[in-house]
């Protein structure tokens, strides 16, 4: 039994079905990726599992809880960290204050009245997001305002953010898409350090094959909302029915 | 120094200097000179001033920090200024009272509002609020007339018990509210030279409920707490996802500003025992927005420069007519002179608004950050001077700007 299990999802919008009979098992510590072309319900998915969407049928175990119905706060708490495709940080906030809050939101929970304390004098909590802001090479651009960083600065404080809660399983959405392929190295990089150094599932969907291929060691391929095969990455390469998702029946 | 770093501290003491020579500072003309009528340092508009200062304080709270625009915000004052004379109608005239009674009661009225607006954001939260607002307000004209005795407004009577007091020294004539046994109204006048100074009880209270007031929301600013509201404004979608439920914050925040708007409110009434609808009505919350955008929202200090600015053109300007005017431009040809008076004559006295309009809509374009940014442009012209005189042309522009400056 993984960290995560995903049984018999199914959702609708409208006349669209979404997602089909998803079943999903995660192992604890691996590297799982989701692929699938373009309305293959990638998306559609990691939304029921943060709490944005609620499927229609099925279950969503984390750590043999389950997360439906409950808001993306709460998931959050649970261990469950999420990266957006487009980089989501507090864009007129510093980048060190960028990394409190999730500091912040791990010791305090979802909410605390620390209306009096100094926030420079939380020594604990600026020691713990320095160092997790050295462990990614940000250290240099604490003072910094985020939103003028770049684009693979924004991805790599975002990252940072969710390693700075020490989250049990961290989700990707298309980390590197968008980016230059100079910046998409750096992230691959990173994103290789984090599987190695630290014990942390990882769930990444992801368009760019050379990403899939080079951090993950189980696959999943989605087509139409239901999964087409898993598998890990060797045997997928050559699958015939992964080709024929991608390209079509003459491939 | 109080918990506080080096440069907040200099701002607190900045402060705290304004507030206590305001009686002086805003006096800078001899009474008899034809400057007089710009003096603002007499009781009645610095308590003005201050109470408005410490309304827009609050505001600034939710709206600077959170980014919530509420549009209701004069209903807290009203409700605050209600509570307060009900104190000095039924127990006593000592302010304390009446003072706490109004925080405690806009706070609760607050957390009823904030609890509903505050599940919609933007434009809806915005409504929401303008709407409970304008509901206080005809409640307190219409149905509500037992308790803010309608058109007329809540006043002082003979009669009311006022059960610490006792019966009233002089028959005949109302008891002024008081605090260790001043009254509000007790001015000492210092002449010197040509100039009058004026240091009243009611404006000194109202300077060091200021001084606490704006004490308290520079903690609230340097608090992880505050740091979280910066964060519902900035995103809060990344706060949702980081395991940080944004309603209680907000709702804290919403409260806060509703309680100093009660705090204002009871202000309000103690310096003048009466309390009308009116102060509920849709243009004063908008006043209190203008302030608070005007002087700078998020900024420390921005509200109270905003509300001062604010304060100081609707009393001083509406004031200017065109008798004085003529008489400004008396040294000119006759012709010219009604020219240049028909020129100016809307701009002042009742067009006071115009002005001030056309001065807000200046700052909002062209300073967003409002007059702190301003400011901090001017201190910013200076400096660069400076250092290019020293030959040093790299003090890294793109580091540190605290937000919350």
């Amino acid at each position: 039994m993984g960290i995560l299990e995903v049984k018999g999802v199914n959702k609708r919008f409208g006349g669209l079905q979404a997602l089909g009979n998803i079943n999903l098992d995660i192992a604890e510590n691996s590297v799982h990726a989701i692929i699938g072309p373009n309305g293959a319900g990638k998306s559609t998915l990691l939304n029921c599992l943060v709490g944005k969407l609620i499927p229609d049928t099925g279950s969503v175990l984390f750590d043999g809880q389950s997360v439906l119905g409950r808001k993306p706060y709460e998931i959050n708490q649970m261990g469950i960290s999420r990266v957006f495709q487009t980089p989501e940080i507090f864009g007129d906030l510093t980048v060190l204050e960028n990394m409190m809050i999730p500091c912040f939101a791990k010791r305090d929970g979802s909410f605390r009245m620390h209306a009096f304390e100094h926030s420079e004098n939380e020594a604990e909590i600026i020691e713990h997001a320095e160092a997790t802001l050295e462990n990614v090479t940000m250290a240099d651009k604490r003072h910094m305002h985020s939103a003028s960083l770049s684009r693979g600065d924004k991805r790599r404080l975002e990252i940072a953010m969710c390693l700075a809660q020490d989250p049990k399983l961290l989700l990707l959405d298309e980390p590197t898409a968008g980016m230059a392929r100079h910046d998409t190295n750096n992230t691959i990089d990173l994103l290789k350090r984090i599987r190695d150094e630290l014990s942390i599932t990882i769930v990444i969907i992801e368009h760019d094959m050379h990403v899939v291929f080079s951090l993950a060691e189980r696959i999943t391929v989605l087509a139409q909302g239901s999964p087409l095969v898993e598998d890990t990455p060797d045997n997928i390469k050559g699958h015939p029915k992964v080709r024929e998702a991608y390209l079509g029946e003459a491939a | 120094m109080l918990g506080l770093n080096k440069k907040d501290t200099g701002l607190l003491l900045i402060v705290a200097v304004l507030a206590l020579f305001a009686p002086i500072i805003f006096n800078p003309f001899p009474s008899d000179s034809a400057m007089a009528q710009f003096n603002a340092g007499y009781p009645d508009l610095m308590q003005r001033f201050v109470i408005f200062g410490i309304f827009a304080i609050g505001y600034n709270i939710l709206f600077g920090l959170t980014g919530y625009l509420s549009f209701g915000h004069a209903a807290f004052l009203g409700v605050g200024s209600y509570a307060a004379v009900w104190m000095f109608k039924l127990l006593s005239m000592n302010i304390l009272p009446a003072i706490a009674l109004s925080i405690v009661i806009a706070g609760v009225f607050a957390a009823l509002i904030g609890y509903v607006s505050l599940r919609r954001s933007g434009i809806y939260f915005a409504i929401l609020t303008l709407a409970f607002a304008q509901m206080s307000y005809n409640l307190a004209y219409s149905v509500l007339t037992p308790i803010t005795n309608g058109e007329t407004g809540l006043q002082l009577s003979l009669d009311d018990p006022r059960i610490l007091d006792g019966a009233p020294e002089s028959v005949g004539s109302l008891p002024y509210p008081t605090l260790l046994g001043f009254e509000m109204s007790d001015t000492y006048v210092m002449a010197a030279g040509g100039w009058q100074f004026q240091f009243s009880v009611g404006y000194y209270v109202c300077a060091v409920v200021l001084l606490l007031a704006f004490y308290l929301s520079i903690r609230i600013f340097r608090s992880p707490f505050g740091m979280m509201l910066r964060a519902v404004k900035s995103n809060q979608q990344r706060l949702n996802y980081t395991g940080v439920n944004a309603r209680p914050y907000t709702l804290a925040a919403f409260v806060i500003s509703g309680m100093y708007a009660g705090l204002a409110g009871g202000l309000m009434a103690s310096m003048d025992p009466l309390a009308g609808a009116d102060r509920m009505q849709w243009t004063a919350s908008g006043e209190v927005v203008l302030m608070t955008i005007l002087g700078g929202a998020g900024t420390l200090i921005g509200p109270v420069l905003g509300a001062g600015f604010i304060k100081y053109f609707e009393n001083i300007f509406s004031k200017i007519n065109d008798t004085i005017l003529h008489q400004w431009f008396a040294i000119m040809p006759d012709g010219i002179e009604d020219v240049l008076v028909a020129l100016v004559h809307p701009f002042v006295g009742k067009g006071w608004h115009l002005t001030l309009g056309i001065l807000f809509m200046l700052v909002v374009i062209f300073l967003p950050g409002g007059l702190v940014e301003g400011g901090q442009r001017i201190a910013g012209l200076f400096r660069r001077r400076k250092t290019d005189n020293d030959g040093d042309g790299d003090t890294g522009s793109s580091t540190s700007k605290d937000p919350a400056e």
